[in-house]
């Protein structure tokens, strides 16, 4: 069994008045794949935000390749070289073209040589098929190569985490299938990830372990055949249900 | 009109107009920096730095040009401070410009997205590399047209600079004035704004234009 690579323990947080995370407790192991999913609301993508910093937690403590790396002496900007991340509306940097967004975090923040990070750059956008696109600007890009090129933006500071924040909510549907695949071949090659999505379908494909949050907590968390197959809380069946219903549906609109 | 006259004029308002480029052009820069570092204290709400900033910007903005430079130029040296007219201008036209300038940055710094600087943040970038390289960037792309039409409107406030005994264009034409040929000078007046302004007035249309087109709009 590997080693767990991030430990999270009595995550609390709150905006305001109103909580988020009542107590998220998780573990995630090197090579993982997890998904979280649950109704919206239910605090996934908050979650996702205290790992990396995003968001300040109330209380609880994260732990990260052995080391704490919440409370007063967080340094984030160390973390976040390690934990990368990749949002819902892609945010790519308007102003810099495709190559100019990928080498931003390795030059400017890790100091890495131009010629070797330019190297790591074109290998990966050859793998997700853009390397072409190196000089485009985002503007020029659809939806689905923005979203890779976010990925590779990420992948280029050589994470050892990361996370996916409904990566795919924005997207046209046939341009959900090119992002997946990505995804789907980063999970294969063993890297750590964790990922918010509502696509069920990929979840049972890509995850390791499903994490079902609903009302700020963890209310079932099992691997993705046990858990698709047969829930065992009435809450996440309702949850599926959901999914199915709308499934029904749009077969019946068209 | 008086060709003769023009002509024999033309070499004046040629190096009234120089001064006047020159007044304007340190007068701008300066703004520009001014502006910036207001619109930066302001953006990170640097405690005290940003009251002062939000201070002096009410100030300049509120109260002529010309006030500002009468208080320069004859207020000052009461106090022991003697400044000459050149300088005068230059200060009076960046204490003013400045103001203008930071209102156009803010509004630059703030249509820049949460969601840009956090995807900024992500990639561990610092406070200072994020301003650098992702907001910075951003905002002055969306300040530029306020930018360009601050620089054109310090460009025609330079016209105030006679009263503090700088032969600008207006001081020429004020004193060509008194001895007649008022239709002559007028023109020659107009004609000298026109030809330093509008090519500062197309070089930001160009420059707006690149901006908007340098891969915005996504």
């Amino acid at each position: 069994m590997e080693q767990e690579i991030l430990i999270i323990r009595d995550l609390q947080k709150s905006f305001g008045e109103t909580p988020v995370l009542n107590g998220v407790s998780l573990s995630v192991r090197q090579g993982e794949v997890l998904v979280i999913i649950g109704p919206s609301g239910c605090g996934k993508s908050t979650l996702l935000r205290c790992l990396n910093g995003l968001e300040p937690i109330n209380s609880g403590e994260i732990e990260f390749d052995g080391k704490i790396i919440t409370g007063a002496q967080a340094n984030w900007n160390l973390v976040r070289q390690k934990i990368g991340m990749v949002f819902q509306n892609y945010e790519l940097f308007p102003h810099l073209n495709v190559m100019e967004n990928i080498l931003l975090g390795p030059l400017k923040v890790q100091k890495r040589p131009k010629a070797e990070a330019t190297e790591v750059a074109c290998g990966w956008l050859e793998r997700v098929g853009l390397l072409d696109r190196a000089e485009a600007y985002p503007r020029e890009l659809s939806g689905g190569q923005k979203q890779r090129v976010a990925i590779v933006r990420a992948l280029a500071m050589a994470p050892e985490i990361m996370l996916f924040d409904e990566v795919t909510a924005s997207l046209d549907p046939e341009m959900v299938r090119e992002v997946l695949d990505v995804m789907l071949s980063l999970a294969s090659q063993g890297l750590t990830m964790l990922i918010v999505t509502h696509e069920m379908g990929f979840a049972r494909a890509v995850a390791d372990k499903i994490i079902f949050l609903d009302g700020g907590s963890i209310v079932e968390s099992a691997p993705p055949d046990i858990f698709f197959a047969n829930p065992s809380t009435e809450r996440a069946r309702r949850f599926l249900n959901i999914f199915e219903f709308d499934e029904d549906k749009k077969l019946g609109v068209s | 009109m008086d060709f003769n006259f023009i002509i024999h004029c033309l070499p004046l308002f040629v190096a009234a107009a120089k001064l006047t480029v020159t007044l304007a052009f340190f007068g701008i820069a300066l703004s520009l920096a001014v502006g910036a570092l207001c619109a930066v204290a302001n953006y990170y709400k640097v405690p005290v730095l940003k009251q002062l900033a939000n201070a002096y910007i009410e100030i300049a903005r509120n109260t002529p040009l010309m006030i500002q430079l009468f208080f320069l130029y004859f207020g000052l040296p009461r106090l022991g401070i003697l400044l000459d007219g050149k300088t005068c201008a230059i200060v009076g036209l960046s204490f003013l410009g400045g103001a203008y300038m930071a209102e156009a940055f803010r509004g630059g710094l703030v249509a820049v997205s949460k969601t840009q600087i956090e995807a900024g943040l992500s990639l561990g970038l610092n406070r200072f590399q994020l301003l650098r390289h992702v907001v910075f960037p951003q905002a002055l792309a969306v300040a530029v047209p306020v930018i360009s039409a601050t620089a054109i409107f310090l460009m025609k406030e330079t016209s105030v600079f006679s009263i503090v005994a700088l032969p600008d264009l207006m001081y020429l034409a004020k004193d060509l004035l008194k001895e007649g040929h008022s239709a002559e000078s007028n023109f020659l007046l107009v004609i000298s704004y026109l030809v330093i302004i509008l090519p500062v007035s197309l070089f930001f249309s160009y420059l707006e234009r690149r901006f908007r087109f340098a891969g915005f709009g996504s």
